[in-house]
């Protein structure tokens, strides 16, 4: 037998023992990938997986609801909890694509305050429990800006004469839109109403114009941190997590400006038709419990999504000097000039958006 | 002459008595059940994976059901109804009726999105009236709209009748930066919502260019591999097929640190002193790095067939052609390349085929003005779940390649086409 011959049997053998794995699994629990995952295996899959004794298949995708509508649809559901975004659980919800959830199920807060008040107000949904807060902010290296000039506003973004180079952002309208209207002067609080408006649309793009030729866009949320490490670009927004990730375990020297963040929950669902519903529910519970959202806030900076939960969070599992509390977009230090992402507004107008975004780029 | 053979060869039986003639038909039927069902199960697959997915999606272009799938009620007063008059009570109490329902069956999202596809900024609309449904009185028009006065907007109602359609040309206008209105038919997109025309032009253009470029140095490649002895040919082969293994991430991001304004290629340029530490060339997330980037990832897909055309040219043609008075130029022009043609047309179309969908390299080194018409019909696929728009886009793309295999047939021949 040839060594290719060897190595195909070998990798054919190895995907047939995953997919089996797949099939014997009591569930199978999808989220984003990378440390975001990590933190969730290390705080919700291994505690419960060691209480019930049942198995967890960890899968990995790139949001969006494409896949659950096609399993839903077809009526081959194997995914039996996604962890999703707030618009796009509310639209799944909508199109009635998810199970809807009972909130008097889910664990009440140690002392006693049920969960339906425990929870942050607007993180309990029809079919949607959330898990964390997480948020979009600006970044920069300290090594290449000065102290006494580092930005410290949104304004700074977009101020090429005092912070000249290239800028990374990311290619989509939502969030980019956003923060173009609150570097130009717009309140976080009137953002949506002005962005609702025709010449609200083009006043960002008029912000954005100001920079379109210094911008570096990026797609994936892995490039940021990369092209900020390479010396491409002077700042670049970025997902607060992985900006931390790389400061506290690639050691980079970068710093986030929280003034103006967009902060926004990422949610569980349950697609409609799962197939281990009771096991779905039993970890839904579990994992929202206070103790569990504390115990994932000690492996990536994401805010917990129940009150009850901000008190117990410790220290970064790699470095017990790092307290992850002061890391949180909800941090009070950090959650002054905060924009909550309006996800009526992005179901409305996310089409048109694009659209105009792309021509805009295209020009 | 006819009859007396017949009669003739009906004489002729075989051992059990049947007449020869029908012997041998059975005979060879059996044999040609026998071949096609080996093909069968390929068929099989074939259509099953691949030409049934492709038509139904082909279908969702121009066909597409989920309003009038969830709004029985509406649907049959919005076909009365003439797009032009006031919308009367009798459409109102229809669309009440139909949103309790949609409300209750968790398919309202559906019909939302689907109108604020034609008319957008309306899905909260519906969402919204639809969760107050429940308590609306007759007159329905009067408490509708006491909810939301948006509903007196006459172009709500049209973009209901249009989508209320199951059969509509929208999407395809949509494709092509237009939009199929109720009441003046095909009119031009709003001029900032115009990109689907640009995109398709642009992804042409980089297909053609990064076709033409794979030729430029392809063609040196392949005649060397062809023509050198077998042992430095071999390693230039491997030369040629070690980056065709490798991962197309993991190339693409490669070419990233190469090129970035920071990469080797920059450094080199400032270390020489052709450009200084400021004005360092952008290569990368540009049209410029989508277009090296592509050449990149698909030369092995014209190298290879270039090289088994090339590997069938005896050597002695052109020699003939010399020793008869031509020059090395007249000698390669008109004996050799004209050989080399099925080998450039078969490489030309493939590179130019697979340019034409590629997906995630513009996608990571397209920056503003790099991305195709692909990341597009990803972005409805995957985001905004407009499987109709994208259908629409995807079949526009189709209809483009196989035009382009029906000229490449007349000017060149499909015959003359040499795969290896």
């Amino acid at each position: 037998m040839s060594g290719l011959t060897k190595k195909i049997i070998a990798i054919a053998g190895a995907s047939a023992f995953v997919s089996s794995a797949a099939i014997a699994a009591d569930l199978t629990i999808v989220s984003w990938g990378g440390a975001y995952t990590k933190s969730q295996v290390e705080a919700y899959h291994k505690p419960w997986m060691a209480k019930t004794g049942k198995s967890i298949v960890s899968e990995d995708y790139g949001g969006g609801i494409a896949e659950i509508k096609a399993q839903v649809e077809s009526g081959n559901v194997t995914w039996d909890l996604v962890d999703v975004e707030l618009s796009d659980a509310i639209r799944a919800c909508d199109e009635g694509l998810l199970e809807p959830i009972d909130h008097s199920i889910l664990t009440p807060a140690p002392d006693g305050t049920p969960a339906v008040e425990d929870f942050l107000p607007g993180t309990l949904f029809d079919c949607a429990v959330a898990n964390i807060v997480w948020s979009s902010v600006y970044v920069y290296d300290t090594t290449k800006v000065r102290n006494w000039n580092a930005p410290t506003k949104m304004s700074d973004f977009f101020d090429t004469a005092a912070y000249p180079g290239k800028r990374g952002m990311r290619k989509s309208p939502k969030v980019t839109m956003e923060f173009a209207l609150i570097a130009d002067g717009v309140p976080v609080s009137e953002v949506y109403n002005v962005l609702g408006t025709e010449e609200g649309v083009a006043r960002a793009f008029a912000k954005l114009d100001t920079i379109k030729d210094d911008v570096v866009w990026w797609e994936a949320g892995a490039q940021p941190p990369q092209l900020l490490a390479d010396g491409e670009v002077i700042f670049t927004t970025a997902w607060n997590g992985r900006i931390f990730a790389a400061v506290a375990s690639e050691e980079q020297s970068f710093e986030m400006v929280w003034d103006g963040q967009v902060y926004d929950l990422d949610l569980w669902v349950m697609p409609k038709g799962s197939k281990n519903k009771e096991a779905a529910l039993d970890f839904l519970v579990f994992a929202s419990a206070t103790e569990q959202l504390a115990a994932q806030a000690s492996y990536i900076p994401y805010g917990p999504a129940r009150a009850s939960s901000v008190a117990k969070i410790g220290t970064y599992f790699e470095n017990d000097k790092i307290k992850m509390a002061s890391h949180m977009p909800t941090a009070a230090g950090n959650f002054k000039n905060a924009l909550q992402n309006d996800f009526e507004f992005w179901a409305d107008n996310a089409d048109q958006l694009n659209e105009r975004f792309n021509a805009w780029l295209a020009k | 002459m006819v009859d007396s053979q017949t009669e003739l060869s009906g004489a002729i039986t075989a051992a059990d008595g049947t007449p020869l003639k029908k012997k041998l038909a059975q005979a060879l039927f059996r044999s040609r059940v026998r071949a096609v069902s080996l093909v069968v199960p390929l068929f099989a697959f074939v259509l099953i994976s691949f030409v049934i997915p492709i038509l139904v999606l082909m279908w969702q272009g121009v066909y597409n059901d989920r309003f009038s799938k969830y709004t029985p009620n509406l649907t049959e007063k919005l076909h009365v109804w003439d797009g032009f008059s006031e919308p009367g009570e009798a459409l109102y109490s229809a669309l009440v009726a139909d949103l309790k329902v949609a409300k209750k069956e968790r398919t309202i999202g559906r019909i939302a999105t689907r109108v604020n596809q034609e008319f957008p900024g309306t899905r909260s609309l519906f969402t919204s009236t639809a969760r107050k449904a429940k308590k609306l009185k007759a007159p329905f028009k009067e408490s509708v709209l006491k909810i939301n006065k948006k509903w007196a907007n006459i172009e709500v109602w049209r973009a209901m009748k249009l989508t209320s359609q199951d059969v509509t040309p929208a999407f395809y206008a949509a494709a092509l930066d237009g939009r199929y209105t109720v009441d003046k038919g095909f009119v031009r997109q709003n001029e900032n919502r115009q990109i689907y025309v640009t995109l398709f032009w642009r992804t042409v253009m980089i297909s053609v260019s990064v076709m033409g470029l794979c030729l430029l140095l392809g063609y040196p490649v392949a005649y060397l591999l062809a023509t050198l002895p077998l042992r430095s040919s071999n390693l230039l082969m491997i030369m040629v097929l070690l980056p065709f293994w490798t991962s197309l991430l993991v190339r693409t991001t490669a070419w990233i640190a190469i090129l970035q304004s920071q990469g080797v290629i920059n450094d080199l340029l400032v270390l020489v002193g052709v450009t200084t530490d400021d004005a360092r060339f952008s290569l990368i997330y540009n049209m410029t790095g989508t277009i090296i980037a592509m050449t990149h990832i698909l030369l092995p897909f014209m190298i290879l067939p270039l090289y088994s055309v090339m590997k069938t040219i005896p050597p002695s043609y052109m020699r003939a052609a010399r020793s008869l008075g031509a020059t090395p130029t007249m000698a390669f022009l008109k004996i050799y390349m004209p050989q080399t043609i099925p080998g450039v047309g078969a490489g030309g179309l493939l590179v130019f085929i697979l340019a034409i969908g590629y997906y995630i390299t513009p996608a990571l080194v397209g920056g503003q003005d790099g991305s195709l018409i692909s990341n597009m019909i990803a972005y409805h696929m995957q985001k905004s779940l407009n499987w109709s728009l994208a259908a629409a886009l995807g079949g526009i793309l189709l209809a483009g390649v196989l035009l382009l295999y029906w000229a490449y047939d007349r000017v060149i021949g499909i015959d003359n086409m040499k795969l290896g």
